[in-house]
């Protein structure tokens, strides 16, 4: 099964109305298996309450959403709840406006997103109250998950640090490793640059590249910071008003002439637009 | 038929009190989206007051009944709407922007703190006083059973409705209003208007006690007797009215008070009295189950 | 960050007189109609009396109060602008030496619980209110994993402690089961109450869900007093039976072995009184055992992540209504149990004993204490039930007192005066395993 013969996604006919406001309007897109797809727009196109609609935290007023899991065959994400979403398509997100348990440890976090995983090990914590040596072995296998993934993020220092003590690049960066944590097929970042100085942003950069080349994981990305959007995504939707007003590579949508109308007006955006212009 | 009317009439005088306590739960709900726990309490604080102005005034011997009202009203409304103020000064605005479960903590201490301070100055024992409004007018009688309409309780529906039309003019039609309105739709960009936030809140808070203290003067017009536990299911049940009206929402406030005063009144008089409250903290949970966001209140979006 | 009741801005002698005189006007006439003013019965009528002494020196309180604690703010508020950028620094090293301190008090507290009975044997009055203090202890450890650890308010948590109480009652006197029997179906049946009120409410906000659960209490107390066919009404249910030692009851000598003769001890009442307290120091200790060991399972973080971010675990996959039922359920059982002992040791229940003012002295205990330490929940429980002992002042302001502290501890430090969150677990090692 090659990604161009059937996507790992497809949202078709995606409608979102909030009492008079249409958030979502008829938006149909794929999402290919091991790529990277930016979702970009002006404020307020609907692109977080895409994210939303995806990942089960609304319920779309009409259209649907199908994950074609590898394993786990045909799936409509639009009538999981979302903590299903999560567990049974494993398509993870992260949130705009950081959401971590900010009390909690580093590395406290990256072992509650390995909830399930656990808890089944655990047997209703019967296994766990005894310290059976089944449930000890996959809680080790849980922090060497953790672990690995802080060491690479370069988070390893701060495992035992209160997750909420730290700063706020190091908490995007959190946030990714404890999604990554789920064993996601399908990883949607909204916004994940916001915030962070270049030096960061070069490395998320290289960060994304390195998941969907090496570990195959899809991403799906709502970014504003076009040195990240335009560098990483191999197909860019872009979104007005909850419609899709163009869509393609990212050279492609940088020559559209209604994705520079609709970022008129929006000065750094198209500014932006226009220096990234020639690759 | 004859006790239906009566337990009508009862139901809706009963009603007509809930709603004005559950207005001020809706409105603090709306401009800061937490429940008031003290508000219960701060009922039955105006309650007590009420009694001791009644006592006073017999004391100086002011026998007039409207002005001997007119004056309890005005005391009590004036010295409520302090407590109100300070609820929302010492237990809401320190916490503003702190975890989730401090405000209601503190409020729920508040309302502890209340009840007690209430009960240590003015007494654990039940208070009557000498009944302020007697007599009513007999409508009819249905197989020797007269169905009677009581003057206190042609005062308490008079003063609701004449209370519910100042509000929504208030709400409606003045600039408080508006800020108050605006408050609800946004907190911060009312703020970067110039609009007095802290201000706005605590008016709002002094305006649901105020409205407390009507409800708690008219009861103790009506019932006679005021003890310091009254705030506690008078509270839960003004709050059910206001989620089953709709939380948010004025009018829905008043027609939920409407509902769960003739709710009460008919179950006690046909099915049982002894589990009258039951009936209630029933409803409560089930509209919260099935219909959240009540009769006439706009469902709520879980911002994410 | 910190929220202070006080003005950040550091003031001058003159705004901070006048803030104390506004707040001296703000409890005038606060006190007037509460303080200054009382009705009092005379001959079946009321009659006014004044208290304006009292009401004045209430009055100068508040204003040397407000007075005091604007200066105290101020200076304070320049100590820690300077020591949090000293602080930087040595923030890593703090929590693990304060979780040691910590780590040793508790064993010091435990030595001490379990020497108290020897040392005071022939005391039955320091045994018995130790009882009392045990009994609170372990309603707060209970009530602890649903609001300290899940971060659910529950005011109506007397509910479950009235039907493990009532479970037994029932049990006991008329299928005639024992202490151990019925003491997990008890649990058992707090539990499935717990499932009952949390299957429907628990996906409700924070604040709807508390006033449920008071509601829920009062529902439960309402039955308990109305239906009196099962419950026996107001009078409640009498004559429930002590719990034996294995089979050997606490009574004087008869044709039966009882504790005394199969030892071969002496005879005394005390015995009963001294087995009960080492029978609640058994389960209370076993309750923080199960919950300390839960907190480090899977469950029991993510108890902790629910109450950090719901959503945010949601996203993670975790089945949300599911994590806080099995809180709920969880804490319901052990008070649950607590209840069961409650009625074994009273050998009397009823309504009474099960109002709200008793869920909100539970829920007291765990604010005050510091929602999710275990320690702070034993000094508060201390500090509870001795405070009223120390006088007929102390139990008359006991509550009082108790409603404004939960207002200022989460004015001032919300986290309790105990707040050290322990890891689950660690990367680094400080001092050797996890």
């Amino acid at each position: 099964m090659t990604p161009a013969t059937t996507p790992l996604l497809s949202v078709e006919r995606l409608t979102m109305r909030f009492g008079g406001l249409l958030a979502i309007d008829d938006l149909s897109l794929d999402v290919g298996a091991r790529r990277i797809t930016g979702v970009i727009g002006p404020n307020g196109a609907g692109k977080t309450t895409f994210f939303n609609c995806l990942t089960g935290f609304y319920k779309p007023t009409t259209g649907s959403v199908r994950l074609n899991h590898p394993q786990r065959g045909s799936m409509r994400l639009e009538q999981l709840a979302s903590h299903e979403v999560a567990r049974k398509a494993q398509v993870v997100r992260t949130f705009q406006n950081i959401r971590l348990f900010p009390q909690m440890t580093v590395l406290e976090n990256l072992i509650v997103a390995q909830h399930n995983m656990l808890q089944s090990a655990s047997r209703f914590s019967l296994a766990g109250l005894l310290g059976l040596p089944g449930y000890r072995r996959a809680e080790q296998a849980a922090i060497d998950k953790a672990v690995g993934w802080l060491t690479r993020l370069h988070l390893i220092d701060k495992a035992d640090t209160a997750a909420g003590a730290l700063p706020y690049g190091m908490q995007r960066r959190i946030e990714i490793a404890r999604a990554l944590c789920v064993d996601p097929l399908l990883l949607c970042l909204d916004e994940p640059a916001a915030g962070l100085n270049p030096r960061e942003s070069a490395e998320l950069n290289v960060l994304l590249k390195h998941l969907a080349a090496d570990e195959g994981i899809a991403i799906l990305l709502i970014e504003h910071d076009m040195s990240v959007v335009m560098n990483v995504s191999d197909h860019i939707c872009v979104l007005n008003y909850g419609r899709k007003i163009a869509e393609g590579s990212p050279a492609e949508v940088q020559r559209d002439p209604n994705v520079i109308k609709a970022y008129l007006g929006e000065e750094d955006a198209d500014e932006e637009l226009a220096t990234e212009v020639r690759p | 038929m004859a006790l239906a009317l009566q337990q009508l009439i009862n139901g809706l005088t009963l009603g007509a009190v809930y709603g004005l306590i559950a207005i001020g739960y809706t409105m603090v709900y709306g401009i800061i989206g937490m429940i008031n726990f003290a508000h219960g309490d701060i009922y039955m604080v105006s309650a007590f007051i009420a009694v001791t102005v009644f006592t006073l005034l017999a004391g100086f011997g002011i026998s007039s009944i409207p002005l001997s009202l007119l004056l309890v009203l005005l005391v009590a409304v004036l010295f409520t709407s302090v407590y109100g103020w300070t609820v929302e000064r010492i237990a809401y605005r320190p916490l503003r922007g702190s975890t989730r479960l401090a405000p209601l903590i503190s409020a729920i201490g508040m309302s502890i703190f209340l009840q007690n301070m209430v009960q240590l100055t003015q007494g654990a024992r039940v208070k009557p006083i000498p009944p302020v409004l007697v007599g009513g007018i007999d409508l009819l009688t249905i197989d020797g059973f007269t169905v009677r309409l009581a003057y206190s309780q042609i005062l308490i529906v008079i003063v609701t409705i004449a209370l519910m039309a100042a509000f929504t003019w208030l709400i409606g039609s003045t600039s408080f209003g508006r800020q108050q309105r605006s408050c609800e739709q946004d907190r911060t960009m009312t703020a970067l208007l110039g609009i007095n936030v802290d201000r706005t809140i605590s008016l709002t808070f002094m305006l649901g006690a105020a409205l407390a203290a009507v409800a708690g003067v008219m009861v103790t017009v009506y019932y006679g007797v005021v003890d310091f536990f009254i705030g506690f299911v008078a509270g839960i049940k003004a709050f059910t009215a206001a989620v089953l009206g709709g939380i948010g929402s004025l009018p829905g406030a008043m027609l939920g008070g409407l509902l769960i005063g003739l709710i009460e009144a008919f179950w006690a008089a046909y099915l049982s009295a002894e589990y009258k409250d039951v009936a209630t903290f029933s409803i409560l949970i089930l509209v919260l189950m099935f219909r959240p966001s009540g009769l006439l209140g706009r469902p709520e979006v879980e911002k994410v | 960050m910190s929220a202070l009741v006080v003005a950040r801005q550091p003031t001058s002698p003159a705004e901070r007189l006048k803030d104390a005189a506004a707040s001296a006007l703000i409890a005038l006439l606060l006190g007037i109609p509460m303080i200054g003013l009382t009705t009092v019965d005379q001959g079946g009528a009321l009659r006014v009396a004044t208290r304006w002494p009292a009401l004045l020196a209430f009055v100068a309180v508040c204003f040397a109060g407000r007075l005091l604690l604007r200066y105290a703010s101020d200076v304070l508020r320049a100590r820690r602008l300077a020591r949090e950028t000293a602080a930087e620094a040595t923030a890593g090293a703090r929590p693990a030496a304060g979780g040691a301190l910590l780590t040793g008090i508790g064993w010091a507290a435990l030595a001490v619980a379990l020497l108290l009975p020897i040392a005071f044997s022939d005391n039955r009055y320091v045994v018995d209110t130790a009882t009392t203090v045990l009994i609170y202890v372990m309603l707060g450890w209970g009530l602890n994993v649903v609001v300290g650890l899940a971060g659910l308010l529950d005011l109506g948590y007397v509910a479950f402690y009235a039907v493990g109480a009532y479970t037994y009652g029932l049990l006991s006197t008329q299928l005639g089961w024992g202490f151990w029997q019925a003491l997990p179906v008890a649990g058992a049946m707090a539990a499935a109450f717990g499932i009952i009120l949390g299957w429907p409410t628990l996906r409700l906000r924070g604040d709807y869900l508390a006033i449920v659960t008071l509601g829920f209490g009062e529902i439960i107390r309402v039955i308990l007093v109305n239906w009196t066919e099962l419950s026996g009404g107001p009078n409640g249910i009498t004559s429930i039976p002590r719990p034996s030692f294995f089979g050997l009851p606490f009574k004087p000598p008869g044709d039966a072995p009882t504790f005394a003769s199969f030892f071969g001890l002496e005879y005394s009442p005390n015995q009963r009184l001294i087995f009960l307290y080492y029978l609640i120091l058994g389960l209370a200790l076993l309750t923080n055992v199960f919950v300390s060991r839960m907190r480090r399972l899977p469950v029991g973080r993510a108890w902790e992540a629910m109450r950090e971010d719901e959503i945010a675990c949601k996203a993670m996959g975790i089945n949300a209504r599911n994590v806080k039922l099995s809180a709920f359920a969880l804490g319901a059982m052990l008070g649950g149990f607590a209840g069961v002992f409650f009625a074994a040791r009273q050998g009397f229940i009823s309504p009474e004993s099960f109002t709200f003012n008793e869920s909100a002295i539970i829920l007291a205990i765990v604010v005050l204490g510091g929602m999710g330490s275990q320690l702070g929940v034993v000094l508060a429980s201390l500090v509870l039930v001795l405070l009223p002992e120390l006088g007929r002042d102390f139990a008359e302001y006991r509550m009082l007192l108790f409603g404004a502290a939960m207002i200022l501890i989460m004015i001032w430090k919300p986290g309790g005066i105990l707040a050290h969150r322990e890891p689950t677990l660690r990367h680094h090692r400080p001092g050797g395993g996890r």
